[in-house]
């Protein structure tokens, strides 16, 4: 069970407390601090994401717009181009500017698309968020149940054969599973299409029913497998983990003697209170899981978001890449907040000031 | 002050010593951790020979007797796993990846883990403003995703194999970062520490020689995991083609043959075989960190 450290690591979060000790206090005031305190920290992380970004498109050797000038621009041309992105003025102002605009939402235009980077973002985002939705959904009921089964029959030849399987899983490249993948099943057996989200020039491509089209899940399909399969041995790992902690606690020996039937011991007791840290690395998932996602969405050419932002960087587009980039983080920020706050206010058992 | 010297200087000794021989048990006694070694060992031996292995130069554009370019030719006597649309040689590839992906495993395992451990060790036992500064760097460093991060990163670098080395040592201490503060407040308040202390021994003595032993399993077990991440990532960039562009890896093969059409033309030969070597290099290092697993946490075992 190597890796169930590591996902330890990921679960416990940051549990730093920034309250100081009030006897006074309500248990609610407590609780309403902490969350308040976590989500200062959530917006300070974002502002120094934010930051060293902004450090290392700027600083970086060579003019971010080279990419974007045509040698046949006349030197005036040249000028106003880095006039109109503010290029030309000092670093500090063009940092005040650059943080101005995060906060109303603008960040900027794409120098390949001649687009709004935020429009495009929001164009392809929904594609992201139904794939690792669908992928992590699937892993993790797949990961729970498997999870739970293999603590119960921790003793059997059974746990010899999947533990190993589940690293296989682990270890294996993504992008080399969803290419192994596309060979079978695309281009051997011809069951589902190579790549993209929809057939080109289909009528279903429009619409928030597009969603729901049956050629959609069919370009769902393979790369929702192949993240499901990468990413069903965390939850798999820490259920079992846990499973086991929990079939050793006293409640559970009490029910066991109360007479209560296997299965209800099982389900109603012992995988209940195992199921925090999977929920938690649940929520942690999905921030991890958009920003991850970038090869796989390259090997399918899945329209996401990851596949935007190398296109981005390949293509020199640094307002686009900048842009995709903050999402994502943003994304994930924001789920390392909430798998925070699932952690510390549905378990009381967490001490903060441990 | 002679005396002190005299005493510490074998303490030192020993611990490192001690650390080293509880190395070398976990490898011989865990059946997995053993395993996984000899895989190492083997990868170790084929990147170290890889020149007199390989039949062919891996970059070497091949042709036939006849002159005709010796591309997409299937597995031979001649080319045990066939040509690449370019006409090099796969296998002679293969073994040349061998080496770039310890490389950067090896290297980029050794920096992650030692700032990791540094980082862990110094916000721990200072605790205070020290702690705070470098705890809050840590939750920014946990704010970056990490492919992404290295993808915008490679795009101002020269493309090269250090690109994921420099990515992994700025990002990826994170982890063992926190796990070995926690490790370390544990430890700090322990009888032989405030022994140290008293007797007038320099924190960085404290640190290092009475507190390092006994997190440095822990920063061995991230080490072995860190390994297979590293070799991971390289391919993954390499895939995406930001990548070296002057050394064979597996992550550049397995883009090779994704754009060459390898998967639609069916060539297996192609693009399995650099697959299943991260695969089985990257289990290894589950298998060696297991040991250390079994070892730390005793309860997991029964």
């Amino acid at each position: 069970m190597p890796l169930a450290t590591t996902f330890a690591s990921s679960r416990g979060a940051p549990i730093y407390s920034y309250v100081r000790f009030d006897p006074e206090a309500t248990e609610f005031m407590r609780t309403a601090r902490r969350i308040a305190s976590r989500f200062a920290q959530m917006v300070f992380v974002l502002w120094a994401v934010a930051t060293i970004l902004f450090l290392v498109f700027r600083l970086m050797p060579g003019n971010p717009l080279v990419a974007y000038i045509d040698p046949t621009f006349t030197e005036e041309q040249q000028q106003e181009l880095l006039q109109r992105f503010g290029l030309d003025r000092p670093l500090h102002e063009q940092y005040v500017i650059y943080l101005g605009n995060l906060l109303r939402g603008d960040l900027g235009d794409s120098f390949f698309y001649r687009d709004s980077v935020t429009s495009l973002l929001w164009d392809v985002f929904p594609n992201t968020l139904a794939l690792t939705m669908v992928a992590l959904i699937i892993a993790y009921v797949i990961g729970v149940l498997l999870g739970a089964l293999l603590a119960w029959l921790r003793t059997s030849r059974f746990e010899g054969i999947a533990i190993p399987l589940v690293l296989l899983s682990r270890a294996a490249p993504e992008f080399w599973l969803g290419m192994i993948l596309l060979a079978i099943f695309s281009f051997q057996l011809g069951w589902f299409p190579a790549g993209g989200a929809f057939t080109a020039g289909s009528e279903a491509a429009v619409g928030p029913g597009r969603f729901f089209s049956l050629d959609f899940l069919r370009h769902l399909f393979l790369p929702a497998l192949t993240l499901a399969i990468y990413l069903h041995g965390l939850p798999l790992l820490l259920m079992r983990s846990n499973m086991l902690e929990t079939l050793k606690e006293d409640f559970v020996t009490m029910a066991r003697m109360k007479g209560l039937s296997t299965w209800s011991v099982l389900v109603r007791h012992a995988a209940r209170n195992a199921l925090l840290p999977v929920l938690t690395a649940f929520a942690l998932g999905i921030g991890y899981s958009i920003g991850g996602n970038v090869v796989v969405e390259t090997v399918f050419s899945w329209p996401g978001i990851g596949r935007l932002l190398v296109r981005a960087v390949s293509a020199s587009d640094y307002p686009l890449a900048q842009g995709a980039f903050l999402m994502i983080a943003a994304v994930m920020v924001f789920m390392n907040f909430v798998a925070d706050l699932l952690y510390n206010v549905l378990d009381p058992r967490v001490n903060q000031d441990a | 002050m002679p005396e002190q010297t005299v005493r510490i200087r074998p303490s030192r000794r020993q611990a490192f010593l001690r650390s080293l021989r509880e190395l070398g048990r976990v490898l011989i006694s865990d059946r997995y951790a053993f395993t996984g070694a000899l895989v190492y060992v083997a990868f170790i031996v084929v990147a170290a020979l890889a020149g007199v292995l390989a039949p062919h130069d891996p970059t070497e554009i091949l042709f036939t007797p006849d002159g005709m370019l010796a591309g997409d030719l299937p597995p031979s006597a001649e080319h045990p796993l066939g040509t690449t649309s370019l006409g090099r040689d796969i296998y002679s590839q293969l073994l040349y990846g061998t080496r770039s992906a310890l490389l950067v495993g090896l290297v980029a395992a050794f920096f992650v883990v030692a700032i990791g451990t540094l980082v862990g060790l110094v916000a721990g036992y200072m605790g205070g403003i020290v702690d705070t500064i470098l705890m809050r760097i840590t939750d920014i460093a946990f704010g970056i995703p990490f492919l992404p991060f290295v993808i915008v990163l490679s795009a101002f670098l020269e493309p090269s194999i250090w690109n994921v080395v420099l990515a992994m040592s700025l990002i990826l201490w994170r982890d063992t970062g926190r796990v070995i503060r926690s490790q370390v407040l544990t430890v700090k308040h322990r009888a032989f520490i405030e022994a140290a202390r008293v007797s007038g021994s320099s924190t960085a003595r404290i640190l290092f020689v009475h507190i390092a032993p006994n997190v440095l399993p822990i920063s061995l077990l991230y080490g072995s995991i860190a390994v297979g991440w590293a070799i991971l990532t390289e391919a993954s960039i390499s895939f995406l083609g930001f990548g070296a562009t002057d050394q064979i890896s597996w992550g550049y093969m397995l883009q090779d043959a994704y754009l060459s059409q390898a998967l639609s033309r069916g060539a297996w030969h192609w693009f399995v075989p650099p697959g299943l070597a991260i695969v089985v290099i990257v289990v290894a290092g589950f298998f060696i960190s297991r040991g250390y697993e079994d070892i730390l946490f005793p309860k997991l075992k029964d």
